[in-house]
């Protein structure tokens, strides 16, 4: 039980910790000492002005009502939450790093050979041809890679193609990545296993093809096994595979997509490569293609010199452009850099090997049924007419996060669940138990909790209907 | 000796498992080895070598500090989009603990309430810069938040218009990254020009028509000018029934007119002016935007509700706007954002406080007021070239070649920007205004 006295002293209250707003806010004139004329400013800015005690006070407060990996397992499915290894906050934290991104090429060789080195790295793990490091996160990159893909159709005067295949089980970004980038979207049905449905997809392909986005191991953990076939059928419609590298966990050092025939891919770093998710990002989405299609990628990308002395900033040929103002996530691609060249080939495929036993071990000690195998590092347990959201809340009371619930829509009630590599024999079987103590209790038990965390069950309905999203909104509740 | 980590274990050291409990969870699932569990056909399986050999954290450490020395050690003056500021130790220490760092995003809001609330802080304080009624969480950075503004524009607006008006000036991997998000909506990017660093207002007037669905401009601009006629340019884009998007960063928007006053309908720009140190580019985006556009704004949103004691919880909330529940219908393809970066950012904010901002922005018009002057003092430069008020950057006019003249610079231990043939562009702010005096020196040198 954690000692947490603030909840103690403050029973009374209406809050967990009152916000920085009701700790302090001061007004300042902002006219009053301003070197500009007076229309060009503003009159005052009201804003919190705290103590450097009282700011320590307040994060490490709510640090301590916060779940994270250090304190323990974090089995969301299709999210890897691995554990982030605390030397790469270190290689990521010289100030001989912190340059600004419109220095002269000449001037940065160490953060361009940092980059060389890791484009060079991720292409060699995903068997692809070039690499660029731009995309800031996954949906970036797979923003990137159908822009690429576009492109490549628009120089080969099938501009028209107007359709991205997607799988029903896809994960939410590859539609909204499709729709931003201007294509209409054609979802494609699993077939019985859980799998592709090669009818369906032959049925699905046409001139109008673009391309066809997948991940593999897929969102339920089985491989595509067809994936010769699908690629056939793809390329055979002109059309060209995407690779959606979240679940890359579970091919490292087994299976390049590369040599699938994925033609365009990207890598989620802040997953496979184990940089820290910060609450929700930042992350890094490389993406990785094929000759024919290195010529699109976003500009500038690093290469040696000619010389072979040095490096520099090149613009592919036909360019889509950019992705993000600069030059990407850097303070996430030196980490994942750094994870790589400690684990190297032998560390990266034991990662592969222990995330996919990991998730079967976990599985075979649940009380819920799995419907879809075998399963590499994830699976999807159904807690049948239980409500996969209540079970999970139930999870928290035992200790553990639960997993993603109620996706994918394939499986009823899903509790996608990927343990990863880092948790030992008995974390797994702490996890196992929470699982199905959960499972096992009663539907008011179920209703009602949790009880142990933080916050008591949280009324999503009324934060919906009636949106307080700032301080400014609450208006002295 | 020194590739060892002593006490580490064969594979990944971050795989727990010793050889008798993998041996146990193996017979567990009933397999010989973990290849068994493997469901690759041959066809497909790689069973090569990436050929990347394994370190010990102490050579990936010292290989890294090796190759990043390589990098020249210069005094930036440089800007145009990437601002940095110091960044107390404070936020360091308190980002980085690893309830922090090592969290993911709230989708189980009862444990993660810390996170949520530092959210709801940084969308607060972003409420009251903008003057707008929502703030998101965050953008990737400045640039991806334009590209969103853009298609928001196109979601919101009644006109069958299919043009965003951007100015003249504008960083080209800003417009760059703008045109592959307004392509797939079918909108085009135009330029308006601009009136000695300023909007041009008669030109942009003119140009503002039906088929304008959004004008976009910046204060400061790019080149570090603060506009002097926002509300005209809202007037006209209201005009139009075309969205107003204004760009600028956090420490800016303290002292500046305040977005909503001027007729700002959304504010994009760069947060990680606070709490980010130079970064290579790596960013905040911010996006704030009028309440009435709260269904269709893009990125995560915390919203306050009360928990089953009645006390208050903070939640993501409205997420049948977001990717995972509408899918093809999102207003965004985003998913994970810059979460940690906001909270950095707001770190930062509270602990300067609304004087310590105020100050700290009042001495971006003061340092870049004054180093302009002292490098219009010199022969062969003229600055700022624009008769303008500056924050923090401005263009400088060189009568050697403005790519000449920044070698040299760079040569003394200098970096400016070079914006034309005969335009350097420099930027000053708190982390290098006590280099002032050698800049100048330096720039006199090269004259
Ligand atoms: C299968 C899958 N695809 C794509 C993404 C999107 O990646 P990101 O969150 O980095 O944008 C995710 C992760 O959230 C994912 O799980």
């Amino acid at each position: 039980m954690i000692y947490d006295q603030a909840s103690y002293t403050r029973e009374e209250e209406a809050q967990h910790e009152p916000l920085l707003s009701e700790k302090d806010e001061t007004t300042v004139d902002v006219r009053e000492e301003s070197p500009l004329p007076e229309e060009l400013t503003r009159d005052e800015v009201t804003l919190p002005e705290l103590s450097e005690p009282e700011i320590a006070r307040h994060y490490t407060r709510l640090s301590q009502m916060n779940w994270a990996i250090d304190a323990g397992a974090y089995p969301l499915g299709s999210c890897t939450m691995k554990y982030n290894p605390k030397f790469t906050e270190d290689v990521a934290a010289n100030p001989d790093g912190a340059v600004h991104p419109d220095r002269s090429s000449r001037s940065v060789q160490g953060t361009l050979e940092v980059l060389y080195g890791l484009q060079e790295y991720l292409a060699e793990i995903g068997g692809m041809d070039a690499v660029t490091l731009q995309p800031p996160a996954g949906a970036a990159g797979e923003f990137t890679g159908i822009r690429v893909a576009k492109a490549y159709h628009e120089a080969n005067g099938e501009g028209n193609r107007s359709e991205v295949i997607v799988p029903a089980s896809a994960h939410g970004t590859n539609f909204a990545t499709a729709a931003l980038a201007g294509y209409d979207v054609v979802e494609l049905p699993s077939d019985e296993d859980g799998r592709v449905d090669l009818d369906a997809l032959e049925a699905a392909v046409s001139e109008d093809t673009a391309a066809l986005m997948l991940t593999n191991p897929n969102t339920v953990g089985l491989f595509e096994r067809d994936i010769t076939e699908i690629a056939e059928i793809v390329h055979g419609a002109g059309g060209l595979l995407y690779y959606d590298g979240a679940n890359l966990n579970a091919l490292l050092g087994r299976g390049r997509p590369g040599d699938m025939g994925f033609d365009v891919m990207h890598y989620n770093v802040h997953k496979t490569f184990a940089t820290p998710h910060g609450g929700g990002g930042p992350g890094a989405g490389p993406v990785g293609v094929v000759d024919e299609l290195a010529e699109f990628l976003p500009t500038p990308r690093v290469r040696e010199t000619e010389s072979g002395s040095g490096y520099e900033r090149f613009e592919p040929e036909r360019t889509i452009g950019k992705v993000q103002g600069f030059e990407g996530n850097w303070l996430v691609l030196i980490k994942a850099y750094a994870y790589i060249a400690r684990l190297g080939d032998e560390g990266l495929a034991d990662a592969a090997a222990k995330a996919v036993l990991n998730a079967n071990y976990l599985g075979e000690r649940l009380d819920l049924e799995i419907p879809y195998g075998p399963y590499h590092h994830e699976f999807a347990a159904t807690s049948g007419d239980r409500d996969a959201a209540d079970v999970a809340k139930r999870m928290l009371d035992y200790g553990v996060h639960p997993p993603t619930t109620k996706w994918p829509e394939m499986v009823h009630n899903a509790m996608l669940t990927e343990p990863t590599e880092i948790e030992n024999k008995s974390s797994l079987d702490d996890l196992a138990t929470a699982f199905n103590r959960a499972f096992a209790d009663d539907d008011e038990t179920l209703e009602n909790a949790p009880n142990r965390t933080t916050a008591a069950r949280i009324d999503q309905t009324s934060a919906a209907r009636n949106p307080r999203l700032s301080w400014q909104a609450l208006d002295g509740e | 000796m020194s590739g060892r980590d002593y006490g580490q274990k064969a594979g990944s050291p971050y795989a727990p498992h010793t050889d008798a409990e993998t041996a146990a969870m193996l017979e567990a699932v009933g397999a010989d080895d973990e290849g068994d569990l493997f469901d690759i056909p041959d066809a497909v399986a790689f069973d090569g070598e990436f050929g990347i050999p394994a370190r010990s954290e102490r050579e990936i450490r010292a290989e890294l500090r090796e190759t990043l020395a390589d990098n020249d050690d210069l005094t930036e003056f440089l800007g145009r989009g990437h601002y940095s500021h110091y960044v107390p130790s404070v936020v360091d220490h308190l980002a980085d603990r690893a309830e922090f760092l090592t969290s993911y995003t709230q989708y189980q809001p009862e444990i993660a309430q810390g996170f949520l609330q530092a959210l709801f802080e940084y969308q607060s304080m972003l409420v009251e810069l903008t003057g707008l009624g929502i703030a998101n969480c965050s953008m990737y950075d400045a640039a991806t938040a334009l590209g969103e503004a853009a298609t928001l524009a196109d979601r919101v607006r009644s006109t069958s218009g299919d043009v965003v008006l951007v100015p003249e000036q504008l960083r080209e991997g800003k417009r760059s990254v703008l045109a592959n998000y307004c392509d797939g909506a079918d909108l085009a990017v135009e330029t308006y020009p601009m009136a000695d660093g300023n909007v041009d207002l008669d030109a942009l007037r003119e140009r503002a028509g039906e088929d304008v669905v959004m004008v976009y401009a910046e204060n400061p601009t790019v080149r570090g000018c603060i506009e002097e006629q926002l509300a005209d340019v809202g007037a006209v884009a209201d005009e139009a029934d075309a969205l107003f998007v204004l760009g600028s960063d956090a420490v800016a928007l303290s002292v500046l007119e305040e977005p909503a006053t001027v007729g700002a309908d959304v504010v994009v720009g760069e947060a990680g002016a606070l709490g980010l140190p130079a970064a290579y580019g790596m960013g905040l985006g911010l996006f704030a935007c009028r309440e009435e556009f709260l269904r269709q704004v893009p990125g995560r949103l915390v919203g306050a509700s009360e928990d089953a004691t009645d006390r208050r919880a903070y939640t993501l909330t409205l997420q049948t706007r977001e990717q995972h529940i509408r899918k093809e219908r999102a207003t965004s393809n985003i998913c994970t954002n810059q979460a940690w970066v906001a909270l950095r950012a707001a770190m930062h904010a509270a602990h300067l406080g609304p004087s310590g901002l105020v100050e700290l922005a009042n001495d971006c018009v003061r340092e870049a007021t004054d180093l302009a002057e002292r490098i219009d003092d010199l022969s062969g430069y003229g600055a700022p070239v624009h008769d303008r008020h500056h924050l923090r950057e401005f263009a400088v006019r060189t009568d050697q070649p403005a790519a000449a003249v920044a070698d040299e610079v760079e040569a003394a231990g200098f970096a400016v920007h070079t914006i034309g043939d005969h335009l350097l562009q420099v930027c000053v702010t708190d982390l290098n205004a006590d280099a002032a005096d050698e800049l100048v020196a330096a720039l006199e040198a090269a004259a």
